[in-house]
């Protein structure tokens, strides 16, 4: 199915005339393209019948909406105070020193997007360290490498 | 990478009842255990009468305000006497710091809140459900979907519609109206109230919102009998039970259903083991991040809405973090003023500004950079954004900061006077990295005043 077509789709879930695929509609135009370039929110506006500037001011209030090149992977730290009362902060370094960038930076070759985020809710199990989404429980800075080696398969 | 601990510490199981470390995703397994037996009694029973029984148990939100559920319920008008469909939202958007819980609800008993929608859908006359769930949760919103398509599939759904809507990162969505707006698929910022969301809330339309966990508690409470359940715990007031959610420095941290009238001490020192090394707990981050820090000698407060609130705290969301003597108290308070100056929405001056504010002033605290007056101007500052806002964000940021400089003033003095961090990069939280707005184009300004 097309992106168009499965953007109709989300937009029957909600009652006509709303706004309310707008989030849907931007993750999935985010999947596709691996960010929302200018491209992607244009086509984003096109299939939801709005303005491309509408759909910018909607994807620019929400962090999980890049709108900046990302990488294939996505690394998100929690460096929130429970994490961080935990040794979240050694946990961010290790990916620093291993990937060779900083939180908000990707690696050169575009593989690894690194971020610290504020608490992602594993606050039980620190460090929290969401990769690609995947919730990963009491992350230590020795896990980090093998799990860098993971996404590099 | 160790699983989260989920048990329950003490008195009945009530939200978690019939879970015994082994999830109950499967209908079969939610069926064996009673599941779904709550809904099918009261289907048979007038809406009206459903409610009486929600407002009897004197259930309260347990997503941080403690608002009665059956009394929000009851503010929705009946179907005949407003021509618009009448919704409920679900607030799964979890993102209070130090909070857990409704994450492990619908990982281990989703089919309980899909039968607490559809019980709140019965009471209110409803036929459709939004469950708003942050967008960071993707297993949690697998768990609770597959429990929606078993139930639908098994007919039990019976008309009624339960859509999960995900968020895309953004604490406020957490605040009802924001969720709103955020759900009407706008840039998430709270509404002016009144009008309140049970007469205009989602398209305008009558809407009741509930927190995952006092939804998923209504068919427990319906289990044990309405006025069974207001003797549990602390009545009058804070009846049930609740799941707190154990963090930080502790030796066993988790998820613990337990009543409430708890004291912290109980539930740090015997169910979660102490602290680590045997430190000396220094102060307790109670009910979130957005409420004042408990210090030491309050620790057998019990944890229930009027014993805290008798001493100035609050239940919040259940969190109780424990902050070890090796923590620097302005490194906490500079990094949750960091959390809400970057989930500020922007729409209200006090907080907008006044959050940067209380981070410009911490900053130049721990780096010996401020003067005494500084800490008199940094209590100033919150005063000035308590209670000025459209939402309580500001407030959230208010509260922590002025109690940390209030209770620990000569840990504050001592910075002045070292002329910077006493710790040195001893303390757990040194150097401890804030995220800032990934969208702003100019990261160095972040933090100046504009």
């Amino acid at each position: 199915m097309g992106f168009y077509e499965e953007v109709q789709e989300i937009r029957a879930r909600y009652p006509e005339g709303t706004r309310s695929a707008v989030l849907p509609a931007l993750r999935l135009a985010q999947e596709r393209h691996g960010w929302l370039s200018r491209e992607a929110i244009e086509e984003t506006a096109d299939a939801l019948e709005l303005t491309p500037a509408y759909c910018y001011s909607i994807a620019s209030f929400y962090d999980m909406f890049d709108l900046q090149p990302a990488g294939r992977h996505e690394i998100a730290v929690c460096t929130n105070v429970c994490c961080g009362l935990v040794n979240a902060q050694a946990v961010l370094e290790a990916f620093e020193h291993e990937l060779g960038v900083g939180p908000g930076e990707t690696t050169p070759d575009g593989a690894v997007t690194l971020r610290a985020v504020e608490c992602l809710g594993g606050c039980s199990t620190p460090t929290l360290v969401a990769v690609d989404h995947v919730y990963r429980q009491s992350v230590t800075p020795e896990d980090v490498p093998a799990i860098l080696a993971e996404l590099a398969e | 990478m160790s699983e989260t601990t989920v048990r329950v510490a003490e008195g009945p199981a009530l939200v978690l009842a019939g879970y015994e470390g082994k999830p109950l995703r499967d209908l079969a397994d939610y069926r064996a255990v009673g599941g779904y037996e709550q809904l099918e009694q009261a289907r048979t029973r007038d809406p009206q009468a459903v409610i009486q029984e929600i407002v009897e148990s004197n259930l309260r939100g347990r997503g941080g305000a403690f608002f009665p559920t059956g009394r929000k319920a009851s503010f929705i008008p009946t179907p005949d006497k407003i021509a618009k469909p009448i919704y409920i939202t679900v607030n799964a958007d979890e993102s209070e710091p130090g909070t857990f819980k409704d994450r492990e609800i619908m990982l281990k008993v989703p089919h309980r809140l899909v039968e607490g929608c559809l019980i709140a859908a019965h009471a209110i006359q409803s036929q459709q459900v939004y469950i708003y769930i942050r967008g960071e949760y993707l297993a949690e919103y697998e768990s609770v979907q597959g429990a929606i398509d078993e139930a639908r599939a098994a007919g039990i759904l019976a008309g009624v519609e339960i859509t999960i809507h995900r968020g895309a990162g953004a604490y406020i969505c957490g605040e009802e109206t924001g969720l709103l707006e955020s759900l009407e698929g706008k840039r998430g910022q709270p509404r002016s109230k009144p009008p309140f969301p049970a007469i205009s809330g989602l398209y305008a339309s009558p809407t009741l919102i509930n927190n995952v966990e006092s939804i998923t508690t209504i068919p427990a409470i319906l289990a044990v009998g309405p006025p069974e359940y207001a003797k549990i715990g602390a009545p009058p007031d804070s009846t049930g039970t609740r799941l707190f959610c154990l963090s930080g420095n502790v030796e066993r941290p988790g998820v613990y259903e337990a009543p409430h009238g708890i004291t912290p001490r109980h539930l740090i020192y015997d169910v979660g083991g102490g602290v680590p090394g045997d430190r000396t707990l220094k102060a307790v981050m109670m009910g979130g991040s957005s409420f004042p820090v408990m210090t030491p000698d309050d620790l057998d407060t019990p944890l229930d809405a009027d014993s805290l609130g008798q001493k100035g705290y609050f239940i919040g969301s259940g969190v109780v973090t424990v902050i070890d003597e090796r923590t620097c108290i302005v490194q906490f308070a500079l990094r949750v003023a960091q959390f809400y100056m970057h989930e500020s929405c922007g729409k209200c001056t006090p907080c907008r500004v006044g959050t940067r504010w209380l981070v410009q002033l911490l900053r130049a605290v721990e780096e010996g950079r401020a003067q005494e007056r500084d800490l008199d101007l940094l209590l100033d500052v919150c005063d000035r954004i308590i209670g000025k806002c459209l939402c309580v964000l500001g407030d959230s940021a208010a509260m922590p900061v002025a109690s940390c400089v209030t209770k620990f003033r000569d840990e504050f003095r001592a910075h002045l006077e070292h002329g910077g961090c006493p710790f040195g990069t001893d303390s757990q939280l040194a150097r401890l990295f804030a995220p800032v707005d990934q969208h702003a184009h100019t990261p160095v300004a972040q933090e100046a005043l504009v």
